[in-house]
């Protein structure tokens, strides 16, 4: 029987994926977007699993939150990687130093 | 059965194919890669009965995110193989982020299911109505107002990308209005009764 672990788990592992390609392409912005949206989509299936096993419908209806922020966030992002490579002409992470912080 | 098969097929391809979105050498196959991760993670939620969200995660995310993600990896003309060079240089100290991030995650749950927090836990309730109805009566009523301000959130979104990625380009002609109303028909129009054969000067 498939139970609450067997979600939890594959949630961490998806999560740890996430995290891991951050670190991994620490050059390019556009996967670091794309590790950012597996990490949410691991938080998605956490909500939904504790909703669904704990028969409380309120999960879900975070769940959908998360996807509305998600979407909002890939679009700005992708905005600003594209004004970003417009200026500089490339879209390295590393050297971002214009606001000299 | 079948749920246990089911789960650990989607489970199997969802963990695979989020691998090969970090490590795909080609961007487009990391987005084609996350597609297949959606979609999996899609099927698992099914067999949880969550329909409404399996249902928005391949609309939203395979049809909006993805192909957005898409569209800016083919429009963008970069050299990715010079964006890798990093790679193998933070790999062993991102193997050990990952590893340590995994053995905190696997012991708070541990700790979660040994704890207190778990002793009055049920198993799933009966449903009594559709997920998508339930979903509905929740979301627009006790959660109108997150809903309301969800929606506010992806305007901004939207006003936001088009804001920051529009450009008026010098040889644009736009539309003036006030001129195209000032404009009366004396000015614009004459009427002429020709005869025939015989040409008009202008």
């Amino acid at each position: 029987m498939i139970g609450l672990t067997h979600y939890l788990a594959v949630a961490a592992i998806l999560f740890t994926i996430g995290v891991l390609g951050i670190f991994l392409n620490r050059k390019n912005i556009i996967l670091m977007l794309m590790a950012i949206e597996l990490i949410l989509l691991a938080v998605n299936i956490n909500l939904v699993a504790f909703s669904a096993f704990l028969g409380d419908l309120v999960g879900q209806v975070f769940a959908m939150f998360v996807l509305t922020v998600a979407a909002a966030e890939a679009a700005i992002g992708l905005a600003i990687l594209v004004i970003f490579f417009r200026r500089r002409g490339s879209i390295a992470v590393d050297d971002v130093n214009r606001m000299r912080g | 059965m079948i749920t246990i098969l089911a789960f650990y097929l989607f489970a199997t391809l969802t963990v695979t194919s989020a691998l090969l979105v970090i490590f795909a050498r080609n961007p487009v196959h990391s987005v084609l890669w996350l597609i297949v991760a959606f979609f999996n993670a899609a099927g698992l939620m099914l067999i949880l009965g969550a329909e409404f969200i399996a249902m928005l995660l391949v609309i939203v995310y395979v049809g909006a995110v993805a192909v957005l993600f898409l569209f800016i990896v083919m429009m963008l003309d970069i050299d990715f193989a010079a964006l890798r060079s990093g790679f193998t240089r933070n790999l062993p100290f991102g193997l050990l982020l990952a590893l340590v991030l995994l053995a905190e995650i696997i012991i708070a749950v541990a700790a979660w299911k040994a704890g207190p927090a778990s002793a009055g836990v049920s198993l799933a309730a009966v449903p009594v109505q559709p997920n998508i109805v339930a979903i509905g009566d929740l979301l627009y009523t006790r959660f109108l107002m997150p809903f309301e301000l969800a929606g506010l959130i992806l305007l901004v979104a939207m006003i936001g990308a088009i804001v920051l990625t529009h450009r008026s380009r010098a040889d644009s002609r736009g539309q003036n209005i006030s001129r195209q109303i000032d404009r009366r028909p004396e000015d614009a129009v004459k009427n002429m009764q020709p005869e025939v054969g015989e040409g008009m000067s202008l």
